[in-house]
C-alpha cells in the first residue's frame, strides 16, 4: 500500500499513482492492484480517494452546469447549440419560451443561428446529449461583449474558493464577467481597456493554474494594470 | 584417396546469427548500434488544435494537432459505444525528394490506419460515444521512420488535448543492416537495410500496440529486435514526458503549504469505485 | 475563408463597435501589422523553403526544382506552379480534401504577383530547348490559420525562393546528365501583397481570423521592388468606390517595403 508521489507532483497518463486499496477519484483509472493517472495533472491524495486534478482536460459536461454556447443550426422544435463538447447541445422550445406558444412560433425571433447564449444544462438524454435551458436568472441571449475560452479544468481556479477570484476581478475591473463551465468566459465591460484587462488576468490564471499563491498575485498584476499610464 | 560416396544430406540452413554489434562499430552517420537519433518534442505549438505536438526525430519534422472529441460527422459513421480515432498520415510536397502530389497515396492511408492500431489501446474511447477524435499529422520533411515519429507526436497530441488515456505510446523501428541490429533507422538505412521493424510501445502497462516488419530475421533475431526496439522506445518516453511537462516546470518551490491552492470541489461529486475517467 | 462555418452575432456585433473607436480587438491600429518572422531555409529536403509567423498564421513555404516537359507555346522556358493545402491541423472547421475555393484562389494570387513581377528567369530554367526545362514547385503549406494568409504566403514564396537552388543539368550529346553542382536561381523581383480588409467604412491591413469573417470585402495588392503594381484582386460580397480603391492602394503600398526587407532577410 504505497502512494508513489508526492501529493501535488506532476503526473502524466500511464503514470501509476498508488498501490492497493484505495477510491479512486477523478482522472485515475484501476487496473488490479495499481491505480493509474489518465490524464496531466497534478496528482491529490485525499482521505476519500487518489484522484488528479487535470491541467489538460475536456469539458465534461454535467446537469446543472451554466454554459456559454453559440447556436449554429435550427432543427424541427429545437435549436442545436455548440458548446465545445463531445456532444452538440440541443435546446427546445420550452426551454427557451416562458409562456405558451402556437404552432407556427417563429423560432428565429428568439434565437437565430449565429447566436449566443448563457445556459444551464437541465439533463442528458441517454446519448448524453447535453440538453439547454435559457429560462431562469442570468441566462438568455447575449447582447453585448465578446467570449474567450480556457481550458475546463482550471475554471474552478479562475472562480476560486466561494467565488473569490472571480469576485475579485469584477470588483477590480468593473466588467461583467459570467462563467461558463465549458471553458468560455463572457466579458462586457465600458472600456475597452478594462475589457483588456480581464482578459489579460484571465491568462495569466491559466498559465499559473496549479502554481500556489495565486489570488493574491493576481490580486497584484490586476492593480499594477490598473496603475499604468494611459 | 577416393572420396567416399556418401549420400547428400539436405541440411536446412541454420538462421543467421546476427552479430550483436559492439559499441565500437559505427553506422554510416556515425550512430552507435542502439543510439537514437536526435530528439526533439514539442507540445502545445498549434493555437487552433485541442492539443498537438512538433517532433524533429533524426532530420523528420512533423506536425501534429488533435480535435476532440466532437460530434461525429458524418453520423452515420458513429459507433454507439465509443469514439472513432480518426488518424489521417499526409505527407507535404516538398517533404521529400523528389517532390511528391499533395493527393494521399496508399502508404499514407496505411500509415494512418497503423497509427490508429498503435494509439487506440491507449484513449479511453469508451468515454465519449459516438464522437469522433481526430488526429491529423503533417510530414514538412521526411528521413526515415516517419510512422514511428508520427505516433510519438500524436501521443503527446492526444495528451495535450486533454484525452483521457491509459498509457503513453512510444514507438521506435529496429532494422538490420549488415547483419548487425540497429535502433531508429535513418533514411538510408531505411532504404539499404535488410530489415525493418517499427514498434510502438506503451511504456508503463509494457504492452506492444503496433508491430510491423519486413526484410528477413531469423526468429532470435526477431526477439532480440522487439527487445532493442523496446529500449528504444523508453528512450524516446523520456523525452515525450518532458514535453509534456516542460509547460508546467516550476522552478521555485511553493512557499506555503501545497493545499492552499487545490481548487473547490464541485457540490456533487459521484463516486464510484472506477472513478470518473 | 473562415474560422468556423458559422459567423457569431457577438463577434461581429464588437468588432464592429471597437473599430468605431478607432481601435481593433487586439489593440491595433487600423494600419498596424502583427509581429512578422520569417526563416530561412529552415528545410533541408526541399531546394528552397521559408517559415513564417505573422500573429498566429504560421506557414511553411517549401519550393521544389525538378523537372518535366515545357509547354508547348514556350519551348525554352521554364514552369512555375504554385499550390496551397489548407492543411486540417491548421484550423478546426478545415477537413482534409481537395482544395477548396478559398485555397485555389490563395495559390493563384500568389503565383499571379510571382509571374507578373517576373520573379524567375524562365530561360535561365530551360535545359533542353523544346524537351526538358525545369519546373520550380512553390508549396503554400498552411500550418495555423489566424487570418492574412495571403501576405502571409507571399512574403514566405519570396523569402523561400531567395535562397532555392536548382541542380544543375549537362547536356551532352543532346542528353541532359545531372551534376552534383547547384545554382542559385535569379531572383529577379521581390513581389509582396498587402491586402486591405474593409468592414463596414473602416479599413484595416493584416486582419485576424476573427476580422476576415466580418468582413465586407477585401483588395488584395501585389507591389513589386519599384513600387510597382503586379497584381491585384478583390474578394467579397460589397463593392468598392473608386476613391475606396485610391484608399486602399495607398495605404497598402506603404507597408510593401518593410514586408519585402523581411522577406528578403535583412
Amino acid at each position: 500500500m504505497s502512494a508513489n508521489f508526492q501529493d501535488r507532483d506532476l503526473v502524466l497518463p500511464g503514470d501509476i499513482l498508488y498501490e492497493g486499496r484505495i477510491r479512486t477519484g477523478e482522472n485515475t483509472y484501476r487496473n488490479k492492484d495499481q491505480v493509474y493517472a489518465t490524464r496531466l495533472g497534478l496528482v491529490n491524495y485525499s482521505p476519500e480517494n487518489v484522484n488528479v486534478v487535470a491541467l489538460e482536460s475536456v469539458y465534461n459536461p454535467l446537469v446543472g452546469d451554466q454554459v456559454i454556447g453559440e447556436v449554429f443550426d435550427i432543427d424541427l422544435g429545437e435549436w442545436k447549440i455548440n458548446i465545445g463538447a463531445q456532444s452538440e447541445a440541443v435546446m427546445g422550445i420550452p426551454d427557451a419560451v416562458d409562456r405558451p406558444f402556437r404552432t407556427e412560433f417563429i423560432m428565429t425571433r428568439v434565437l437565430d443561428v449565429g447566436d449566443t447564449i448563457i445556459a444551464k444544462i437541465v439533463d442528458l438524454d441517454r446519448r448524453r446529449t447535453p440538453i439547454l435551458s435559457i429560462l431562469g436568472p442570468g441566462l438568455g441571449r447575449v447582447y453585448d461583449g465578446f467570449t474567450i475560452r480556457i481550458t475546463p479544468s482550471k475554471i474552478p481556479r479562475l472562480i476560486g474558493k466561494k467565488g473569490s477570484m472571480i469576485n475579485m476581478i469584477i470588483k477590480e475591473t468593473g466588467c461583467r464577467v459570467v462563467i461558463g463551465q465549458n471553458g468560455r468566459i463572457l466579458i462586457s465591460g465600458l472600456s475597452r481597456e478594462r475589457e483588456e484587462m480581464v482578459v489579460k488576468v484571465v491568462n495569466k490564471i491559466e498559465q499559473e493554474a496549479h502554481t500556489s499563491g495565486l489570488t493574491n498575485r493576481t490580486q497584484e498584476f490586476l492593480r499594477q494594470l490598473k496603475e499604468r499610464p494611459r | 584417396m577416393s572420396k567416399k560416396p556418401t549420400t547428400k544430406k539436405t541440411v536446412a540452413r541454420k538462421p543467421a546469427k546476427s552479430k550483436k554489434a559492439g559499441k565500437s562499430w559505427k553506422r554510416t552517420d556515425g550512430r552507435t548500434f542502439d543510439e537514437l537519433r536526435t530528439l526533439k518534442i514539442e507540445s502545445g505549438v498549434l493555437p487552433n488544435a485541442d492539443g498537438s505536438a512538433y517532433i524533429e526525430m533524426g532530420r523528420n519534422k512533423i506536425f501534429c494537432g488533435v480535435f476532440g472529441p466532437r460530434e461525429m460527422h458524418p453520423k452515420h459513421q458513429a459507433k454507439p459505444n465509443e469514439a472513432v480515432l480518426r488518424c489521417r498520415y499526409h505527407m507535404a510536397p516538398f517533404s521529400v525528394d523528389p517532390r511528391r502530389s499533395p493527393a494521399p497515396s496508399r502508404r499514407d492511408q496505411e500509415i494512418s490506419m497503423v497509427m490508429r492500431s498503435a494509439l487506440e489501446p491507449a484513449v479511453f474511447l469508451e468515454r465519449y460515444p459516438r464522437a469522433s477524435i481526430d488526429v491529423y499529422v503533417e510530414v514538412l520533411e521526411a528521413d526515415g521512420g516517419t510512422r514511428c515519429a508520427s505516433i510519438n507526436a500524436a501521443a503527446v497530441a492526444l495528451v495535450d488535448a486533454g484525452i483521457p488515456m491509459r498509457d503513453l505510446v512510444a514507438a521506435c523501428a529496429v532494422g538490420k543492416i549488415e547483419d548487425k541490429l540497429i535502433v531508429d533507422l535513418g533514411d538510408y538505412e531505411d532504404k539499404k537495410g535488410q530489415s525493418d521493424m517499427p514498434i510502438a510501445y506503451m511504456p508503463k502497462l509494457n504492452k506492444v500496440t503496433l508491430l510491423q516488419m519486413d526484410g528477413t530475421m531469423s526468429t532470435t533475431e526477431a526477439e532480440t529486435a522487439i527487445n532493442l526496439a523496446i529500449e528504444g522506445c523508453k528512450k524516446v518516453y523520456e523525452v515525450q514526458r518532458d514535453a509534456l511537462k516542460k509547460k508546467y516546470s516550476i522552478d521555485q518551490p511553493p512557499e506555503k503549504p501545497v493545499k492552499e491552492f487545490l481548487p473547490e470541489e464541485p457540490e456533487e461529486e459521484p463516486q464510484s469505485e472506477e472513478g470518473r475517467q | 475563408m473562415s474560422k468556423s462555418n458559422i459567423v457569431s452575432h457577438l463577434k461581429q456585433k464588437k468588432i464592429i463597435e471597437v473599430l468605431s473607436t478607432g481601435k481593433r480587438m487586439d489593440g491595433r491600429g487600423f494600419e498596424d501589422f502583427r509581429e512578422l518572422t520569417i526563416k530561412h531555409n529552415v528545410l533541408y529536403k526541399s531546394e528552397g523553403s521559408a517559415e513564417v509567423w505573422l500573429g498566429k498564421t504560421h506557414v511553411m513555404v517549401g519550393v521544389k526544382v525538378g523537372t518535366g516537359t515545357p509547354f508547348e507555346d514556350t519551348p525554352d522556358e521554364g514552369v512555375l506552379m504554385t499550390n496551397a493545402e489548407f492543411t486540417p491541423i491548421a484550423n478546426s472547421a478545415w477537413e482534409p480534401g481537395p482544395p477548396n475555393e478559398d485555397s485555389i484562389e490563395l495559390a493563384r494570387v500568389v503565383d499571379r504577383g510571382l509571374r507578373s513581377a517576373e520573379v524567375l528567369d524562365t530561360n535561365e530554367l530551360n535545359i533542353i530547348s523544346g524537351k526538358l526545362v525545369h519546373i520550380v514547385f512553390v508549396d503554400l503549406y498552411i500550418l495555423n490559420y489566424d487570418g492574412n494568409l495571403i501576405d502571409a504566403c507571399s512574403a514566405g514564396a519570396i523569402a523561400a525562393l531567395m535562397g532555392a537552388k536548382k541542380p544543375v543539368y549537362k547536356v551532352v550529346d543532346g542528353e541532359a546528365k545531372l551534376t552534383d553542382e547547384k545554382a542559385p536561381l535569379t531572383i529577379r523581383k521581390k513581389p509582396v501583397a498587402v491586402s486591405v480588409l474593409k468592414i463596414g467604412d473602416n479599413f484595416i491591413l493584416d486582419p485576424t481570423a476573427d476580422e476576415e469573417d466580418v468582413m465586407d470585402t477585401r483588395l488584395t495588392i501585389t507591389f513589386d521592388d519599384d513600387g510597382n503594381i503586379c497584381t491585384m484582386q478583390k474578394s467579397g460580397s460589397e463593392g468598392l468606390a473608386l476613391d475606396e480603391i485610391k484608399k486602399c492602394i495607398n495605404m497598402a503600398q506603404e507597408k510593401a517595403p518593410a514586408i519585402r526587407a523581411k522577406a528578403i532577410g535583412d
